[in-house]
């Protein structure tokens, strides 16, 4: 791809921020996502090869470059305080996986 | 050894606007649930969030009233957690710019002035409520709440004691109420503090490790989990142990701060800039008009009342905790006197605010205006009646025996009220306390300085407390002189 | 019919030659036949369908017909249509019928077009082979044995397989180009903020945008037209005068300046796609274009910011699938923890997982500044990058794809090969500028070629118009794959 990239890499930032199982097992929780070891596994070596790709990004000096958030430098539009949504639980709830009494059901939250 | 306690103060003001931050669903409080969750606060797939004007412009109105900086261009942010009253799977909030920053609130404690940091407010909106009640094991998710705007407003650490902290709380209590921007109602959490607490070694500048209490939606709870929370710590550290670093809940029925099951990850919120947002910009000529519709504030009000009208900063203070309250006054004492608008603070910040608390009113709905109130104080200046009569008038007017302006001089007129300034009738009244008493105007001769004071209130007493009591003095110490 | 465009449609319904529910009948019965075949659909409603049909023509007997009104299309399963199944190609919302309708639905429902379902699509748009879908692959019709690239394969597959004449789509990072590209049809992205996102299921909110897809640049407009506008309920919707993108479809293209990006036609290009762009480049010098080299520097670093910021942005916009409120549930958890983990273990497929770990990791404390700061920083430098072009050219020209559709699972067991197969497309996303491809020849095996042109900011019609002069004097457009005659 970028032909600076290969043998840098390989040279400078190979281990710079080497991924783990752990750090796999971390984010998947972060993300409320159920992983199997051998899954994890898996996942960790999908993952290094795609972060090989991404640190690609470390090469380029980025000193004085403003982050861009947007496609267009515009600011944002306002709404007037004004109420236009009404009620539509009914229809909302029909596809719902468990509602009683107009409230949502979720296995126990325990504080 | 000796510690100094530090606070810090976080408080989630709702905004009072029709309808959500990001959505067009209602804001009232009490519905039956998810009735004003709509599809953008339920989160279903594809919706987006387009921001409330009304929010940005009551945020700047308090940006102004501390005296803080108005960011011109502000960004919204996404913390990231999963919570069953959390739709989205993020609260929509400012990290890095918010859209108030700086500005303080200067304080009245026990007589002197504190001066507290605010360190920034900025935009967010609220989660849904969780019902622990039990459906069948389950949790119940009421979304009404969620989207519902609030103001966070932070201060610096900057509070040393559970009592500033209060007289902080009140103070911005009593000023988003003055500038409209939030209901206050403590009760149905529209006005709520998390408060964070570290104590060290007094003289050091070293911060200690803090606890944050979190959810404090009354004063008294506010001040007594504070107190409880530095004997805590207090009793920690001179065990030989250390504090650790976490969020508490005040317990109010026990009195204690307890451990909140820490959410594992909470550290880890990934906050990233809302794509779906653009930023906020907010012009100088927007903060001019903003700044042109706010009503002057308490403490120019307050500054300008001990000027006008010659109060202590004291009853200044009193006067101005609210803004009705301030303007009750105003018109009670226009055009006053010194001697005047002492005497309307001291019925507005004594008898008048007792019996609207007893009755649950507030001064807007009084029985008594303040046109009322000043007909009566205009006659104790004057004379027609004692301080001691103005108490039974007030009780009249508050019955309702008369209205208006006049309403005083009808009832002192139909009660026959009116202070016996007669000297010779008092004269006449002393003589017969005197030839009734004897053995009084004996002690008195010999030296009993009590006896007087006796013979004072039979006189009083003889004339239904309508004679001046200046004059009964008087007459009775020529009297028994002479 | 079977290779009518929509504007050759539109102006049979207009003569009253042909009734919307003739219509509609034809393309349903199309659709019965060869659906399976290619696997482009994942709803249909026959009925619902016809309803629309029968109000079009009655829409037409009163006289109040627009130029959509009565032809029938179809919509990706991205957007949020009311009363239908809208999947998004996810198991996670395998059972949701959408209570509301996208913007883009609504207003294609007003200009009275009929809808005849919702095509596959790699499930949230994460994919570009639609090999992701929940659904199973799309087929590419030219070869069965090929993808026909992705996110918006279904609505690719089923226009090239003429089993409807035009489909919308969406694109984040090349999904309606590329899947336009590998199977021979049209298609426009537009500038990002033209298209209402409102009840487009989000992937990647700052790069997503929503687009037609059909087999002429004339239907593309057609398209664009109805689905364009602003929308309030889009904070990112821009608020600007309606136009005609079919205005200068006409107009005559001498004297064009066309930039050639040398970084589009260095080594990655396959020679078949190459010589394919040659020919579509003279072509255009034909034409009376003038051909000027420009460079776009970073524009091979488009792929790692996009893997930065794409799964960034879609970690949290797809943390609300959790099971509570709508969509799938596990069947069995041992508390809410649970639930939540294993709902969206079960309910997400392997790529959106991966995407989901990504850009938690990402964003997740520590790494923020290196990685999601690092590419907002390098996603400018992408974007001057084109500014500085436009400086040189009126419009861009490369290819849309490096090579023409690959073999279904040849790339799936390796992401970051799929990924480098969006080379070309991804940095218009990054940039929000406007990208079509459209069809310029065959390689050696007989599949389509695609010829990416990228717009500056808002000129669409400008693109459009570049587009249709090649169609008038070429006809790769209306070639037709051989299997679409013929079931099985």
């Amino acid at each position: 791809m970028i032909p600076y990239t290969a043998a840098f890499f390989k040279g400078f930032y190979r281990g710079f921020m080497a991924l783990t199982i752990d750090d796999v097992k971390r984010v998947a929780h972060l993300a409320r996502i159920a992983v199997e070891e051998a899954e994890a596994k898996t996942a960790l070596g999908q993952l290094t090869g795609i972060f090989g790709l991404i640190e690609q990004m470390q090469a380029v000096d980025v000193a004085g470059i403003e982050p861009m958030a947007h496609a267009q430098d515009i600011v944002l539009r306002l709404r007037d305080d004004v109420v236009t949504e009404h009620d539509q639980r009914e229809l909302f709830q029909a596809i719902a996986p468990q509602v009683e009494a107009g409230l949502y059901l979720v296995p126990k939250v325990i504080e | 050894m000796k510690w100094e306690t530090v606070i810090g103060l976080e408080t989630h003001a709702q905004l009072s606007t029709r309808s959500k931050i990001f959505s067009g669903a209602a804001t009232a409080y009490g519905a039956a649930p998810n009735v004003q969750a709509c599809a953008v606060d339920i989160a279903l797939p594809g919706v987006l969030p387009v921001l409330n004007r009304e929010v940005v412009t009551k945020a700047i109105r308090l940006g102004l009233a501390v005296g803080a900086r108005i960011n011109p261009r502000s960004i919204f942010a996404r913390k990231n957690y999963f919570y069953p009253d959390l739709p989205k799977g993020y609260q929509i909030s400012q990290y890095e710019i918010p859209i108030v920053e700086g500005g303080s609130l200067t304080v009245l404690v026990d007589g002197q002035e504190k001066t507290v940091r605010l360190t920034r407010a900025h935009l967010e909106e609220d989660a849904g409520k969780s019902l622990h009640e039990d459906y069948h094991g389950a949790t119940g998710i009421d979304l009404n709440r969620a989207g519902t705007p609030l103001l966070e407003i932070v201060t610096e650490p900057d509070m040393r004691s559970a009592a500033e902290a209060v007289a902080y709380a009140r103070a911005l209590h009593a000023l988003v109420r003055w500038i409209d921007i939030c209901d206050g109602n403590m009760q149905e959490g529209s006005f709520r503090c998390d408060a964070n607490v570290s104590v060290r070694p007094a003289g050091s500048d070293k911060l200690g490790t803090r606890t944050e209490i979190k959810n404090l939606n009354s004063f008294r709870f506010l001040e007594r989990a504070i107190e409880f929370e530095v004997r805590r710590q207090i009793e920690v550290i001179e065990d030989g142990g250390t504090i650790v670093q976490e969020t508490r809940l005040y317990d109010s029925d026990r009195d204690e701060t307890r451990t909140m099951r820490t959410k594992e990850d909470a550290h880890d919120y990934r906050y990233f800039p809302d794509p779906d947002l653009l930023p906020l910009a907010i012009t100088p000529a927007w903060v001019d008009e903003v700044r042109a519709g706010l009503p002057e504030l308490p403490q120019a009000k307050c500054a300008r009342f001990i000027a006008e009208y010659g109060l202590t900063a004291y009853d200044a203070a009193v006067l101005t905790g609210s803004r009705e309250m301030a303007a009750y006054f105003e018109q009670a004492a226009r055009g006053a006197e010194a001697q005047t608008a002492k005497l309307c603070a001291n019925w507005i910040a004594g008898n008048l605010s007792a019996r609207l608390n007893e009755s649950n009113l507030e001064i807007e709905a009084s029985k008594i205006g303040p046109e009322m109130l000043r007909g009566l104080i205009d006659r104790v200046v004057d004379g027609t009646i004692s301080g001691k009569i103005a108490k039974d008038v007030f009780d009249a007017m508050w019955g309702g025996e008369a209205r208006g302006r006049n309403a005083a001089e009808t009832i002192i007129a139909a009660r026959g009220w009116k202070q016996i300034s007669d000297s010779g009738e008092i004269e006449k009244i002393v003589d017969q306390v005197l030839a009734a008493n004897p053995q009084q105007v004996a002690d008195y001769r010999s030296g009993k300085e009590k006896a007087f004071n006796s013979l004072v209130g039979q006189a009083m007493k003889a004339t239904k407390g309508k004679a001046n009591p200046q004059q009964v003095n008087e007459i009775l110490k020529r009297k028994l002189g002479g | 019919m079977l290779n009518s465009t929509l504007a050759s449609l539109s102006r049979e319904l207009a003569a009253k030659k042909l009734s919307s529910v003739e219509a509609s009948e034809y393309y349903i019965n199309r659709i019965n036949r060869l659906s399976n075949k290619y696997n482009c659909f994942i709803t249909l409603n026959e009925e619902l369908s016809l309803a629309q049909a029968r109000a079009a023509d009655q829409l037409r007997a009163a006289g109040r017909a627009q130029p959509l009104t009565g032809v029938p299309i179809a919509q990706k399963d991205i957007f949020c249509t009311k009363g239908w199944l809208t999947t998004c190609g996810s198991k996670i919302l395998s059972n949701f019928v959408s209570p509301y309708d996208a913007h883009v639905v609504e207003r294609l429902n007003a200009a009275g077009a009929v809808n005849l379902g919702k095509t596959n699509m790699d499930e949230f748009a994460m994919g570009s082979s639609n090999e992701t879908s929940y659904y199973g692959p799309v087929k590419n019709p030219w070869d069965v044995s090929t993808v026909p690239g992705g996110s918006s394969g279904g609505s690719a597959a089923a226009v090239a397989a003429r089993l409807v004449p035009a489909a919308t789509g969406t694109d984040t990072g090349g999904s309606i180009r590329q899947p336009a590209a590998l199977t021979g049809i049209s298609g426009l992205k537009p500038t990002y903020g033209v298209v209402s996102r409102y009840g487009m299921i989000a992937f990647a909110s700052s790069l997503d945008q929503a687009g037609p897809m059909a087999r002429t640049a004339e239907d593309l407009a057609l398209m664009l037209n109805a689905m364009a506008g602003f929308d309030e309920r889009d904070s990112t919707s821009l608020r600007r005068d309606p136009e005609d993108y079919g205005r200068d479809l006409a107009r005559p293209i001498a004297g064009l300046r066309v930039g050639l990006p040398k970084e589009f036609f260095a080594d990655g290009v396959s020679p078949d796609v190459a010589k394919a762009l040659d020919e579509a480049i003279a072509q255009y010098k034909k034409l009376g274009c003038e051909m000027v080299e420009v460079a776009l520097p970073n524009m091979a670093l488009s792929v790692p910011v996009y893997y930065v910021l794409a799964p960034a942005e879609a970690s949290s916009n797809l943390a609300r699938f959790d099971g509570a409120r709508y969509g799938y549930r596990a069947k069995e958890y041992a508390d809410l923890l649970d639930m939540y983990k294993r709902t969206r273990a079960e309910g997400f497929g392997a790529e959106v997982k991966r995407r989901i770990l990504i850009g938690t990791y990402v964003l997740s404390h520590g790494y923020y500044d290196a990685y999601y700061i690092r590419a907002q920083k390098l996603r400018r430098l992408i974007a001057q990058d084109f500014a500085a072009a436009f400086e040189k050219c009126d419009i861009i020209m490369g290819p849309t794809t490096p090579t023409t559709a690959f073999k279904l699972g040849e790339k799936a067991a390796d992401p970051v090969q799929m990924y480098l197969s969006d080379i070309y497309t991804i940095a218009v996303n990054l940039a929000g500028l406007p990208g079509m491809s459209i069809p310029c020849g065959f390689d050696g095996k007989g599949l389509p070629v695609g010829l990416q042109i990228i717009g500056d900011y808002f000129r669409e019609a400008q693109m459009l118009n570049v587009a249709h002069q090649y169609q008038l004097a070429t006809d790769w457009h209306e070639r037709m794959p051989s299997g679409i005659l013929s079931e099985g």
